[in-house]
């Protein structure tokens, strides 16, 4: 947007909702919403305890694994699947399911068969994250142009030369798309995991702060989690942006 | 026709008139100071290499774009935006897809408010004008390229504008099918007492179509010359590509657009 | 069986055969048994049926499906009116399209227990929970699908004498129709993971009522059914809504190339 000729930065606006936060906050009209200055206060206050560095460990630890997992798995079985026409078949459908399904009704499953600890949060994440990445690998290998491959083979490349320089290379911004929107997911289903299983990490904090309505330390640990989040996101499509160029080019 | 032949020299009086028009982007150029008359009931190319400035030309004159200086008179009267004296008939057809054949032809009158069943009586005219006739409940993506475009055509004759303003039609249609084209073009511009302004690429089109061919060239965006073929209206649409008058023109302006080419 | 038959059948009989080897896997698993909480999948099926035949499955569905359509309907007239705002106002877009930005890319699950504190434990916390899941999907979807309406046909709107009225109402939504309708197939899926969570999280009702309490006094072969039947009812109708799609804007998607 413009006003008076200057263009307005995307993402400006939050400097106004802030202001409207602090705003609401200082006429006391909701006990819940204290002022976004105490709450940024409080997060001062908290960010270097014992408590809540341990929940953002905790929280990294679940989140960094399940991603690991997702991606080490989702990647070649996704391109497995855009090469091998009959794993494709099999297995697609249930990629399908699993990607529309709603995984929280999951959790409990996996709290009764991995206990009530970090490795059901991982599980939980790797689920939640890794459907897309498989997906879009998929998608990646199965849109290669044949020419490109057919131009490797006629200059006499091996099969292994053909994937490490074709196959890889013309598939990744399909692959590094789908592992965005997986580590996005990720972040949902960490905190989803954490709360379902609300022992451990940002889970237990929240049960802490809202079981002693403790407001401004609740929304402290909301903004961290909301930012960090954020700044994942965008960090990634930075990244996607990078290897657009050439996506665009084929 | 005849009746518009005021001047000396058999040009009737400009139904369209483009007076010093400039256009920039930014800091790109697209036009500049370009003055050009458009003879009512003739049919006008603008032919040029890519870059020239055509397509910009034709959308200041449908009053989609305004220029950063200068004036379009259609019949003596400013340009200020789109108006029902022009229709456009588009490059990439813009038909709506979810409509049908008949409701596209008809979505012009649709948009001027005219009622269900005249617009659709005057839409069923014109889809059995340009070849259609049967296609009325076929949607845009069962019908192939050429039949696509018969039907932006036929939305933008049945508006009954006196302009016609035609970018590009046939570039996305096959060769045949262009063919055709140009020859039904040629019975339309007869027989409507309509104003054509047809912006093409191709040389050999832009000569076997037209009454006047208005060179444009790029770097900066200029009117390089006015070519009157005078003795190919009178021919049979089959004898014109062997006539010397059209082999010479398409080779005089060859001569003059090659060194643009990049 | 002829050869062509087969072919035609190839992947009908895959998926078969796919669902075999799964449900097979399923049912070695549990007769092993690889975890004392690990039923087999004929025990599943044995305690589905029995839900079924006793009603107490369709009675949880009633309470499930209360949250999930109301928050879905709310979702969906209030993300389609915010998203078409965005898309054709600039100072809307500014002002607004962040805040979904966030939410979209936040872990929104966290503002459970926050929920819980305002609204309390009933119908209404719940109905928040699948209108903060399903909405932010259908504001983007919306807004996008409005903003890249192909300008070649607005272009033909207004040289056609459209108004700014008729354009939008006859051009532009009609052709963000496609990306608006798979926004909200987007939300519906994203819903139901908050309807379920919000039963788990907040109280156990319904679905997650059974699989709360079959957990409980460890009836794992009826925990299993209850949450093998929401993935199924997911599934269906998130499959019923994609078939509506792609009959309803099958022109769409090929009618504006111009091969």
């Amino acid at each position: 947007m413009n006003v008076l000729g200057i263009r307005l930065p995307g993402m400006s606006s939050l400097i106004l909702w802030g202001l409207l936060w602090e705003a609401v906050g200082q006429f006391g009209i909701s006990f819940f919403l204290p002022p976004l200055s105490a709450v940024v206060a409080t997060l001062y206050e908290i960010i270097g305890t014992p408590a809540f560095l341990k929940a953002l460990s905790e929280t990294a630890r679940a989140f960094l694994a399940g991603v690991f997992f997702a991606i080490a798995i989702g990647i070649p079985v996704g391109i497995l699947m855009g090469k091998n026409r009959l794993i494709d078949e099999l297995l697609l459908p249930w990629v399908n399911i699993f990607l529309s399904a709603p995984l929280t009704a999951l959790v409990p499953v996996l709290m009764v068969l991995f206990g009530f600890g970090l490795k059901s949060i991982i599980i939980t994440t790797s689920l939640f994250a890794i459907w897309i990445i498989i997906l879009n690998a998929r998608a990646g290998v199965m849109q290669i142009n044949r020419s490109l491959i057919e131009m490797a083979l006629s200059f006499g490349a091996s099969p292994w030369a053909a994937f490490t320089k074709i196959y890889f290379w013309a598939a990744l911004p399909e692959i590094l798309g789908g592992v965005r929107i997986g580590v996005i997911r990720a972040v949902k289903g960490v905190i989803i995991g954490q709360l379902l299983i609300s022992i451990v990490g940002f889970g237990a904090l929240f049960e802490l702060y809202s079981a002693n309505f403790l407001m401004s330390h609740f929304w402290a640990v909301l903004l961290v989690l909301f930012a960090l989040a954020f700044s994942i996101s965008e960090f990634l499509a930075y990244l996607e942006r990078r290897v657009d160029y050439y996506a665009a080019k084929r | 026709m005849d009746m518009h032949r005021t001047e000396a020299g058999g040009v009737p009086e400009p139904a369209v008139s483009a007076r010093r028009i400039s256009k920039t982007y930014g800091h790109v150029e697209a036009l500049r100071n370009l003055t050009l008359e458009f003879p009512r009931g003739q049919l006008t190319s603008l032919l040029g290499p890519s870059g020239c400035g055509k397509t910009t030309l034709l959308k200041i004159i449908a009053g989609l774009l305004e220029p950063t200086s200068g004036e379009v008179q259609v019949n003596g009267a400013p340009v200020t935006g789109p108006g029902p004296d022009r229709a456009f008939v588009f490059q990439d057809f813009a038909l709506l897809p979810w409509a049908s054949v008949l409701r596209n032809v008809a979505f012009g009158l649709e948009l001027r408010g005219v009622g269900r069943t005249e617009r659709e009586g005057i839409a069923e005219k014109y889809i059995r004008n340009v070849g259609l006739a049967g296609f009325e409940n076929n949607f845009p993506h069962e019908l192939s390229g050429g039949m696509r475009q018969r039907v932006g055509l036929a939305r933008a004759l049945a508006v009954d504008s006196q302009v016609l303003l035609m970018d590009e039609p046939f570039s996305a249609v096959d060769e045949q099918t262009r063919r055709k084209f140009q020859e039904d073009l040629l019975g339309l511009v007869a027989e409507e007492n309509k104003t054509f302004l047809f912006v093409t690429h191709s040389i050999e089109e832009a000569v076997y179509v037209s009454d006047q061919i208005a060179i444009l060239l790029p770097r900066p965006s200029r009117v390089s010359d006015v070519i009157r073929p005078s003795g190919l209206r009178a021919k049979d649409v089959a004898d014109i590509r062997r006539d010397p008058e059209y082999l010479d023109i398409v080779d005089q302006i060859w001569a003059s657009l090659r060194n643009y080419v990049e | 069986m002829n050869r062509s038959l087969l072919l035609m059948n190839r992947s009908l009989l895959l998926k078969l055969l796919s669902a075999a080897v799964v449900f097979g896997a399923w049912e070695i698993a549990g007769r092993i048994p690889v975890s004392f909480g690990f039923p087999t999948f004929f025990e599943s099926m044995l305690a589905l049926a029995n839900m079924v035949g006793d009603g107490s499955l369709f009675e949880a569905y009633s309470d499930t499906l209360r949250p999930l359509v109301i928050g879905l309907i709310i979702s969906a007239f209030l993300g389609i009116g915010i998203g078409l705002w965005i898309g054709l106002s600039s100072w809307f877009d500014w002002l607004v399209l962040p805040i979904f930005i966030v939410m979209q890319a936040a872990p929104l699950a966290a503002l459970i227990p926050l929920l819980v504190m305002v609204y309390g434990i009933g119908l209404t916390s719940k109905i928040f929970v699948v209108c903060i899941m399903a909405m932010p999907v259908i504001v983007l979807n919306t807004a996008g699908g409005v903003r890249n309406a192909p300008t070649n046909l607005k272009e033909m709107g207004r040289s056609f004498l459209g108004n700014e009225r008729d354009i939008v109402l006859k051009v532009i939504i009609p052709s963000a129709s496609p990306i608006i309708f798979s926004g909200l197939r987007l939300g519906t899926s994203a819903g139901f993971i908050g309807a379920i969570l919000s039963e788990l999280k907040i109280t156990p009702t319904g679905v997650g009522d059974i699989i709360t309490y079959s957990r409980s006094i460890a009836d794992y072969p009826s925990m299993y059914a209850a949450i093998f039947s929401i993935i199924v009812l997911a599934v269906l109708f998130l499959n019923l809504l994609e078939r509506i799609e792609r009959w309803l804007f099958e022109g769409n998607v090929r009618g504006y190339a111009s091969d």
